[in-house]
C-alpha cells in the first residue's frame, strides 16, 4: 500500500463506493491482446483470484495495480503459464489458450521479464539472451545482429558483449527485457519493473515502454506506485483481494481516487492510541556501518538509532536500501565494519546471533518462509526454533517435546491462530496464521526490543489487523519496536517516531502525526528538497 | 491420532511402492534378455541357502552402521560419499593398533574402536574444514579423499604388512586371540558376528540424537531450511564439522564386525564398497533409524541371494546389482512422489478442517 502520491492520512475515512471514476465499463478500443474471462485460482486454504476479469488492447501499456497480496503475482503467473487457473478462460489476440508452461505462453507471445533478474553474471549479454534460445539465431554473429536490431529498435542501448557482471541494474533490466522481445514476445509481463530502479532509471524505462508501444508492443506491468502508474499507462485495471474491482482510463483518475479503489473501505487503519513512549532508552545503535563485500558502495553507512521503551520506530525506504542489512546487523547474522548495537547495558555488537535472539530481542524477519519458520516441521517444533535453548523448547541438551507442545497449545489459542492441531505442519497453514504463530513465539520469551520487518505483508486483512494490535500491546507494555514497513499507512499509523533509510542511510526523524505520504516518498527516492533535508539534520543536530 | 496413523500409512507406502517399481522394471529387463521371470523372483522368494541367512544378518548390520554415517550427513544436508575411504583408513588403523596386542583381551577391543572412531572422524574432518574454510564441496573432496584413502592404505599397508611364507596376501598382523570378539550366535553354518551390536547401538543412539537432543534439533533444521535454522541461531559452520566428524566416526564402526569377527587382520583381501552401499541404504531408508534398518536388511539379502540366483534360476549374480540400482532410483522417486501428494493432502485437510470450524484455539 504503498501510497506516495496521495495526501490521503490513515484516519480520513476512505469511502470508496461512491467513487465516480469514467470509463469504467466501456471496453477498451481496438483488439484485445489479453482477454482474461472469470479467472479463479485457489490455493489450499485460500482464493488466491476469484473471477477476475482483465482486458488488455493490443498496443497499450496496461497497469495492473493492488496491494501486496490483492493477487497481481498471481494473476501474471497465470497468464505466463506458471499456474494454471482452476476456472476461467484465457485469450491471447482472441484465440483461447491454455498455458501448462512458460515455454507455451512464449510460443503464444507472451513474455514475462521477473522482479528478480535471471541472468548469468560471468556470461555476456549475448550470451545471457542465446542461452536455451540457441535454435532461433544460433549463437554467433546472427544472434549479434538481432540483438543490435532489437535494442535499436526500442532504444535499448544494450550491446552484446558486455559481461552481465560489469551492468548497472537499468541495464540489467533491459537485458532481461531484451531477452523476451529475442523470443518473440508481443506482449511483454513487467513484474514490479520500478521496485529496483532509481527515479532515473524509471524515466528511462518508461521511455523505452513507450517506444516498444508505439511499436505495436503490448505492455502489462504491475505495480503499486501509483503516481508512475499514472504516468505511464493508459489503462489501469485495480485488483483488490484477488478480484478485479475495476478497469479506468489513467487520463481520468487521479492518484487518490486510484488508492481509494485499492485499498477499499474495509480495510482497519493501524493508529495507535496515546503515546506510551518513555525516555528510557532501550536500544542504541551508534554508527554502524557495513561495508559491501562486493566492494561496492557501502550497505549501511554510520548508521545512528535510538529506541526508547514504549516507542516504535518504523523505517521507511524503498525495498533494497539497507532495510534487510540493518535487520541483519541487529541479529548478529552479518558483522558491522564499525559501530555498536546496544540494548540497555548489552553491548550486543559482536554476540552470536543465537546470544541475541535468548537475551531478548524479537525478530519477525521480513521472509517467514526462509528465516522463521520450518515448513515441513509440525507447528511445535516451530515453536522451539529460534529458542532451541530455552524454555520449554529444552531442559539443557535434551528437548522437551511435551512442554512445547503445551505452550504451542497456548500460543495458537492466545493469537487465534487458526489450526486443527499443533501437529500439522507450519506449510499448511496460511501466511497470516503463520505470522500469528511467529509472533506468540516471539513474545514468549520476554523481549525488550521487537525487530518486526514487513510484518504484514502477505497475511489476509484480518491477521493484519490482529497483527497490528499485538505491535501495540508491545509497545503498552514497554517494548521498543523496530518495524520496518514498505507500507506507509502502517508507518503513518503504528510509529511513534519514523525514519527513511535510503541507500544504507537513515534520514533525520518524521513525526507521523504530521508527515505525509508523499514526504516520506520524496525522502524514500532522494528527491527531498536540499531545504528540507537540512531542515531535518538542524533538527536532529538540535536534538543532540 | 489420526495424523500418526497417516504419517505411518506415509512411511510405508513409499517403500512399499519403490519396492513394486524395481519389480516391474526388473522384471521386463529380465524378459528383455529373454530369462524366465518366475524362476528368480522364486529364487529371492526361498530360503537362503546354508550359511546364508547368518552372512544376511552380518552384511546386514555393517550396511546399517555405513547407511546411519551416511545418514548424519544427509540430516544436514551434507552429502558425504566419503564414508566409503572413512572406514577403510579407520579399519586399517584399528586392525594395525589391535594386532601389536598392547593391550591385553576386551580392552585392546575397546582401543581399537576409539581408534576406529577417532581416525573415521579425522578423515572425514579434513572434507568438513575444506568445506568451511575453503567452501569446497563435500561431494567433491570425499570422493578425492577416498582415492586418497585407497592409495594411502595400501601404501601403508605394503610397509607394515605381516608377510607370511607361500602367501602373496598382503595384511596387518593378526589380533591376538585374546582380543577375538565371541560370536553373538553360533550356528552350525556359521557365526553372527558379536560386534554387530555395534549396528543396534548406533541405531538408538542415532535416534535418540536426531528426535531428542537440542543438538539433533539444530541438526534437522539446518538441513531442512539452512536459512532458519541461521536465523535462529544456528552456526551451520560449527554444525557441519560436527555432524562430518560423528558421520566420520560413526563409519569408523563400519569395518569392526568383520575385523573382530572373522579377518582378525585388515589386508587386501578385506571387504570394500561399503560405504557406497550405505548410501543407497540410507537412501532407501530415509534417514529413519527403522527404515535404514529395513534398508539395509534389504540390500544384504539381495546380496546374499545372488549366488543361489545363479546356481537356481541360471541368471548372473549381476542382475542383483540391477535391481539395487534400480531400487534406489524407484524409491528416490517414490518419496518425492508420496511427499508431494501427503503435502497437498495435508494443505487441504488443514483448509477442509478450519472450514468445518475445527481449531485448536478455544476461540473457534
Amino acid at each position: 500500500m504503498c501510497v506516495i502520491d496521495t495526501t490521503d492520512t490513515p484516519e480520513a475515512p476512505t469511502g470508496v463506493s461512491g467513487i465516480a471514476v469514467a470509463d469504467v465499463t466501456a471496453p477498451p478500443s481496438g483488439a484485445l491482446a489479453v482477454d482474461l474471462d472469470g479467472i479463479t485460482k485457489r490455493f489450499p486454504g485460500v482464493v488466491a483470484n476469484k473471477d477476475l476479469h482483465l482486458q488488455v488492447a493490443r498496443g497499450t501499456i496496461h497497469a495492473i495495480v493492488g496491494e501486496n497480496g490483492a493477487g497481481k503475482s498471481t494473476l501474471m503467473k497465470i497468464l505466463y503459464g506458471v499456474q494454471k487457473p482452476d476456472e476461467g478462460t484465457i485469450r491471447i489476440n482472441g484465440d483461447e489458450v491454455s498455458f501448462s508452461s512458460p515455454k507455451d505462453a512464449i510460443k503464444a507471445g507472451v513474455g514475462m521479464v521477473f522482479q528478480h533478474f535471471m541472468l548469468a553474471d560471468n556470461l555476456t549479454v549475448l550470451e545471457n539472451v542465446v542461452l536455451g534460445a540457441e535454435k532461433l539465431h544460433g549463437i554467433g554473429s546472427k544472434a549479434r545482429d538481432e540483438i543490435k536490431r532489437i535494442s535499436d529498435a526500442y532504444g535499448l542501448d544494450v550491446r552484446p558483449e558486455m559481461m552481465v557482471a560489469d551492468l548497472g541494474v537499468g541495464a540489467r533490466q533491459r537485458v532481461e527485457i531484451l531477452k523476451v522481445l529475442y523470443r518473440g514476445a508481443k506482449i511483454l509481463i513487467l513484474d514490479e519493473p520500478t521496485a529496483v530502479l532509481v527515479p532515473q532509471e524509471v524515466d528511462e524505462l518508461f521511455g523505452n515502454l513507450k517506444e516498444m508501444k508505439s511499436e505495436g508492443l503490448t505492455v502489462l506491468f504491475i505495480s503499486h506506485k501509483l503516481d508512475e502508474v499514472r504516468g505511464v499507462a493508459d489503462d489501469i485495471t485495480v485488483i483488490r483481494r484477488g478480484t478485479t474491482i475495476d478497469r479506468v482510463k489513467s487520463s481520468s483518475v487521479t492518484s487518490k481516487q486510484l488508492a481509494e479503489l485499492m485499498v477499499g473501505s474495509q480495510l482497519p487503519t493501524p493508529e495507535t492510541q496515546e503515546s506510551t513512549v518513555t525516555d528510557r532508552v532501550v536500544m542504541q545503535i551508534t554508527d554502524v556501518t557495513l561495508a559491501d563485500p562486493a566492494g561496492g558502495p557501502a550497505l549501511l553507512s554510520d548508521l545512528d538509532l535510538t529506541i526508547h521503551a514504549g516507542e516504535v520506530l518504523g523505517i521507511a525506504g524503498v525495498e533494497g536500501n539497507g532495510q534487510a542489512e540493518l535487520v541483519e546487523t541487529i541479529l548478529g547474522m552479518r558483522r558491522a565494519d564499525a559501530g555498536t548495537v546496544v540494548v540497555e547495558n548489552d553491548d550486543i555488537t559482536a554476540w552470536p546471533t543465537r546470544r541475541i535472539r535468548e537475551n531478548g530481542i524479537g525478530y519477525i524477519p521480513e521472509d517467514r518462509h526462509r528465516h522463521a519458520l520450518l515448513l515441513g516441521a509440525p507447528l511445535w517444533e516451530n515453536r522451539m526454533l529460534g529458542h532451541q535453548r530455552q524454555e520449554p523448547a529444552s531442559k539443557g541438551w535434551r528437548l522437551t517435546p511435551k512442554a512445547a507442545k503445551d505452550d504451542t497449545q497456548r500460543i495458537v489459542e492466545a493469537y487465534d491462530v487458526r489450526t486443527p492441531s499443533i501437529d500439522v505442519t507450519a506449510g499448511s497453514l496460511s501466511g497470516g496464521n503463520q505470522q500469528k504463530l511467529i509472533f506468540g513465539r516471539e513474545m514468549s520469551h520476554a523481549p525488550r526490543v521487537l525487530v518486526a520487518a514487513h510484518p504484514t505483508r502477505g497475511v489476509d486483512v484480518g491477521a493484519q489487523s490482529a497483527i497490528w494490535d499485538h505491535i501495540k500491546d508491545a509497545r503498552r507494555e514497554g517494548l521498543a519496536v523496530l518495524l520496518i514497513s514498505a507500507d506507509l499507512d502502517e508507518l503513518i499509523g503504528l510509529s511513534d517516531t519514523i525514519r527513511v533509510i535510503l541507500r544504507g542511510k537513515l534520514s533525520g526523524e518524521f513525526d507521523p502525526k504530521t508527515v505525509t505520504a508523499e514526504q516520506l516518498g520524496a525522502a524514500m527516492t532522494g528527491a527531498n528538497t536540499p531545504e528540507n533535508a537540512t531542515t531535518v539534520d538542524a533538527q536532529e543536530e538540535a536534538a543532540r | 491420532m489420526n495424523s500418526t496413523l497417516r504419517r505411518i500409512g506415509v512411511a510405508v507406502a513409499a517403500p512399499l511402492l519403490a519396492i513394486a517399481i524395481a519389480v516391474v522394471l526388473t522384471s521386463i529387463v529380465l524378459l528383455a534378455l529373454g530369462n524366465a521371470v518366475g524362476p528368480v523372483w522364486q529364487v529371492f522368494l526361498s530360503t537362503p541357502m546354508q550359511g546364508v541367512a547368518e552372512a544376511i544378518v552380518n552384511d546386514a548390520a555393517v550396511l546399517y552402521l555405513s547407511g546411519i554415517a551416511v545418514a548424519i550427513g544427509f540430516r544436514m544436508n551434507l552429502f558425504n560419499i566419503g564414508v566409503d575411504g572413512q572406514y577403510r583408513v579407520a579399519a586399517f588403523a584399528a586392525a594395525l593398533f589391535a594386532g601389536q596386542g598392547w593391550l591385553p583381551g576386551f580392552l585392546n577391543v575397546i582401543g581399537a574402536l576409539v581408534l576406529a572412531m577417532l581416525v573415521g572422524a579425522a578423515w572425514a574432518g579434513i572434507i568438513a574444514v575444506l568445506k568451511v574454510t575453503r567452501g569446497v564441496s563435500e561431494v567433491i573432496s570425499s570422493i578425492m579423499l577416498n582415492s586418497i584413502a585407497t592409495g594411502v592404505v595400501s601404501w601403508l599397508l605394503f610397509k607394515v604388512a605381516d608377510k607370511q611364507e607361500g602367501s602373496n596376501a598382503t595384511n596387518t598382523k593378526n589380533i591376538p586371540e585374546s582380543s577375538h570378539v565371541p560370536a553373538l550366535a553360533q550356528t552350525a553354518t556359521g557365526q553372527i558376528f558379536g560386534l554387530t551390536i555395534l549396528a543396534v547401538l548406533v541405531g538408538i543412539a542415532y535416534w535418540y540424537v536426531i528426535n531428542h537432543t537440542r543438538f539433533g534439533f539444530d541438526l534437522r533444521a539446518t538441513g531442512s531450511s539452512e536459512s532458519a535454522a541461521v536465523a535462529s541461531g544456528v552456526s551451520v559452520k560449527k554444525m557441519t564439522i560436527t555432524a562430518m566428524l560423528l558421520s566420520g566416526a560413526v563409519a569408523g564402526l563400519v569395518g569392526m564386525p568383520q575385523l573382530f569377527g572373522q579377518d582378525f587382520n585388515y589386508g587386501s583381501n578385506s571387504q570394500t564398497g561399503l560405504g557406497f552401499a550405505g548410501i543407497a541404504v540410507a537412501l532407501i531408508g530415509r534417514n529413519h533409524p527403522i527404515g535404514i534398518g529395513f534398508g539395509a536388511l534389504l540390500w544384504a539379502y539381495l546380496n546374499g541371494q545372488s549366488n543361489a540366483l545363479q546356481i537356481n534360476a541360471g541368471v548372473n549374480a549381476s542382475l542383483v546389482n540391477i535391481i539395487q540400482g534400480v531400487m534406489v532410483l524407484a524409491v528416490v522417486i517414490a518419496y518425492e512422489l508420496v511427499r508431494r501428494w501427503d503435502k497437498r493432502i495435508e494443505a487441504r485437510r488443514v483448509a477442509a478442517e478450519l472450514a468445518a470450524g475445527k481449531t485448536a484455539g478455544a476461540t473457534a
